[in-house]
């Protein structure tokens, strides 16, 4: 398997003794430009987490966003995690998450493994069966009906089971399935092991590393569910944290039910209720900070063959 | 059973699809029954969120009334049926037409201002020497791929908006920044600036591939002989590429009527319906805010059917070029 890392350009080590020597312009114009992609990203991010951890007097003395920062006062994620709506979000985004990708592993797993041998039963229907997904769309309309018509309206299920299975993930896993030698899964057999003994002792062990890719991209996705909850749920306290954040940010709803006006006791800082600002950008880094604490091993896992298997379809 | 056992008949080796033809059916079943009974809960969740909805696209034939029974199951068995009425009036709304003008305006804007970047980044890390600042730019632009449109949106509100960053930034030295968010005419720069923001180092991925799957020879010859770096991108790197270019263009011009909805969703408030009504918004307004399912569901069959059209066509397209497509030549 192939890591990220390893997807190394052309020349493992130096310059070939062919190639011409880089002129300095050159060398300064790539470097300036490799510096302003990775400001253009950091950037907002750098100021989102500053300002969120800012004091009033800091956020007024910078005029709004604070790039510079002065102290550490977490008393905005004391307020937000004190109870109110985003303490709901993020209980109900990690249900979702939670949930919801172990249903979809479980699922897509399974498929993934009774699909992974050509020349079973019923193989060539039952993989056209998901592949068909690809070019025929259920529609939002029919789709909501089907939704609200089994009874989902405010219900968390509503946010899980239409996004349960993805034909892509079903068929990056598969590949990697089809992979494995089949002389180990024979011998397996021999021994007298029964398919499902075969998946959960041989195939998946082997696997770690792509389902657990596969996890995450389901994991991210449930974390970023928006546009179900619109469709789907009326109840204030059952909406994720996508939701609060356009309510807050782009909505521009104040986040009093945030907890807004809330005194504080911070050691060593005394009382203070924090900035509506801090309130907000602590919000946006509570959507934020899932995606950063699983991204490195999405980076280390993820693999050349996945990517451009995938692309194939 | 005539393929070699080894315990009794239960161990049968499935690799050769020819030994598989030679047993009968009632033997395939009981040897594959586990692997078949392993799909069904996905296929499960498929046929009833996935395909039954497919199937409901009908109710783009009907005059569709929610009311006319207490399920929507039996809503539809109660509701009129109107032949192609709901097409009908669906031409005749500007409004839908707008919508098919935005989204292929949009789709034509960023196969110009948006395709590129991702092989340009590809090209440009791959010229990096040091393992290290090749890594760490390869971290930095994949990580906002996985980032919800909600949050790329609220970044850009707080860097571009009226009260962003920028404005915040102009205001202290004296100067009026223009408020990009809320303005209707920068609105497609708005959008690829986004999505360039979020997915371009994703998008980067395939072409470090294809890069990476080129013979280095090819370019010591060509260097021996006396290719400079021009000729060496244009008779080395450029042919490497081609495959991979092709497919995803490809890819995205099948893809033309999608151009994504919560980013559109998201900001229809803040620049108005004219500039961002896309045909997906244009479903979701028409027919769940002001409840004339049979228009809305009239207008995602419209789009369902001619973005299926645009695939199957791009793939015979890429076929007469001599490149694989999406799915095989059959």
């Amino acid at each position: 398997m192939t890591t990220l890392a390893q997807l190394k350009p052309r020349r493992p080590s130096g310059r070939p003794v062919w190639e011409e020597k880089p002129s300095r312009l050159g060398q300064l114009g790539k470097g300036t430009v490799i510096a302003i992609i990775i400001a253009v990203v950091v950037v907002p991010l750098w100021v989102v987490v500053v300002t969120s951890l800012s004091s009033t007097e800091t956020i007024n003395s910078a005029g709004g966003y604070v790039f510079l920062p002065r102290e550490f006062n977490p008393s905005a994620y004391i307020v937000i995690f004190q109870g109110g709506q985003v303490t709901d979000a993020v209980l109900v985004s990690t249900i979702v998450t939670v949930i919801g990708t172990a249903v979809s592993l479980s699922v897509t797993v399974l498929a993934a493994y009774g699909l992974s041998r050509t020349g079973t039963l019923l193989h060539r229907p039952i993989l056209f069966y998901f592949l068909l997904t690809f070019l025929i769309y259920p529609g939002m309309i029919p789709s909501y009906l089907v939704v609200t018509g089994l009874g989902l309206k405010d219900n968390l299920l509503a946010l899980v089971l239409p996004a349960a299975v993805s034909a892509f993930n079903l068929v990056v896993l598969r590949a990697f399935f089809m992979g494995i030698p089949t002389e180990l899964l024979d011998s397996a057999r021999i021994d007298g092991a029964g398919e499902f003994r075969i998946l959960f002792r041989i195939v998946l062990p082997l696997s770690k590393a792509v389902t657990a890719v596969v996890g995450l991209f389901y994991a991210v996705g449930y974390w970023n569910t928006f546009f179900n909850a619109v469709l789907y749920l009326d109840r204030n306290d059952l909406q994720p944290v996508q939701r609060v954040l356009q309510m807050f940010i782009l909505a521009g709803q104040s986040p009093t039910n945030a907890g807004a006006g809330t005194v504080v006791h911070l050691p060593g800082i005394g009382y203070t209720a924090p900035p509506n600002l801090a309130i907000k950008m602590a919000v946006v880094v509570v959507t934020l900070v899932p995606a950063l604490i699983i991204y490195p091993f999405v980076q280390r896992h993820f693999t050349k063959g996945v990517i451009v298997g995938a692309i194939k379809g | 059973m005539s393929s070699p056992s080894v315990v009794g008949t239960a161990v049968t080796p499935r690799t050769k699809e020819a030994v598989s033809s030679r047993m009968s059916v009632a033997a395939r079943l009981r040897r594959d029954w586990p692997l078949i009974l392993m799909c069904i809960p996905a296929m499960l969740l498929l046929a009833v969120f996935h395909y039954l909805p497919a199937l409901g696209n009908v109710i783009a034939f009907q005059d569709y009334n929610p009311f006319a029974g207490d399920s929507p199951v039996q809503a539809f068995l109660h509701s009129e049926w109107i032949g192609f009425g709901n097409f009908q009036y669906l031409f005749e709304t500007p409004a839908f037409w707008d919508s098919v003008r935005n989204t292929l305006g949009i789709t034509a804007f960023q196969l110009v201002f948006y395709f590129p970047i991702p092989i340009l980044l590809a090209m440009l890390l791959n010229s990096i020497m040091s393992p290290r600042i090749r890594s760490l730019v390869q971290s930095v632009v994949y990580l906002p791929h996985f980032f919800s449109w909600v949050l790329v949106v609220s970044l850009f509100q707080m860097m571009l908006g009226g009260a962003g960053l920028i404005a915040q930034t102009a205001r202290e030295a004296g100067f009026t920044a223009p408020d990009f968010m809320t303005n209707p005419d920068t609105f497609y720069f708005l959008i690829t600036s986004q999505a360039i923001w979020k997915d371009a180092g994703w998008g980067m991925i395939v072409f470090l591939a294809a890069l990476a799957a080129i013979d280095p020879n090819l370019y010591e010859a060509a260097a021996a002989d006396g290719a400079g770096r021009g000729r060496r991108f244009w008779h080395v790197t450029l042919p490497g590429l081609r495959p991979v270019i092709v497919l995803l263009l490809i890819l995205r011009l099948g893809d033309a009527l999608n151009v994504g909805f919560e980013q559109f969703y998201l900001q229809r408030e803040a620049v108005g319906r004219d500039a961002s009504e896309v045909l997906d918004t244009f479903v979701y307004y028409q027919g769940i805010s002001v409840q004339q399912w049979g228009v809305g569901a009239a207008a995602g069959l419209f789009k369902a059917l001619v973005g299926l059209l645009l695939i199957v066509g791009a793939n015979k397209v890429a076929h007469k070029l001599g490149e694989q497509g999406i799915y095989a030549k059959k």
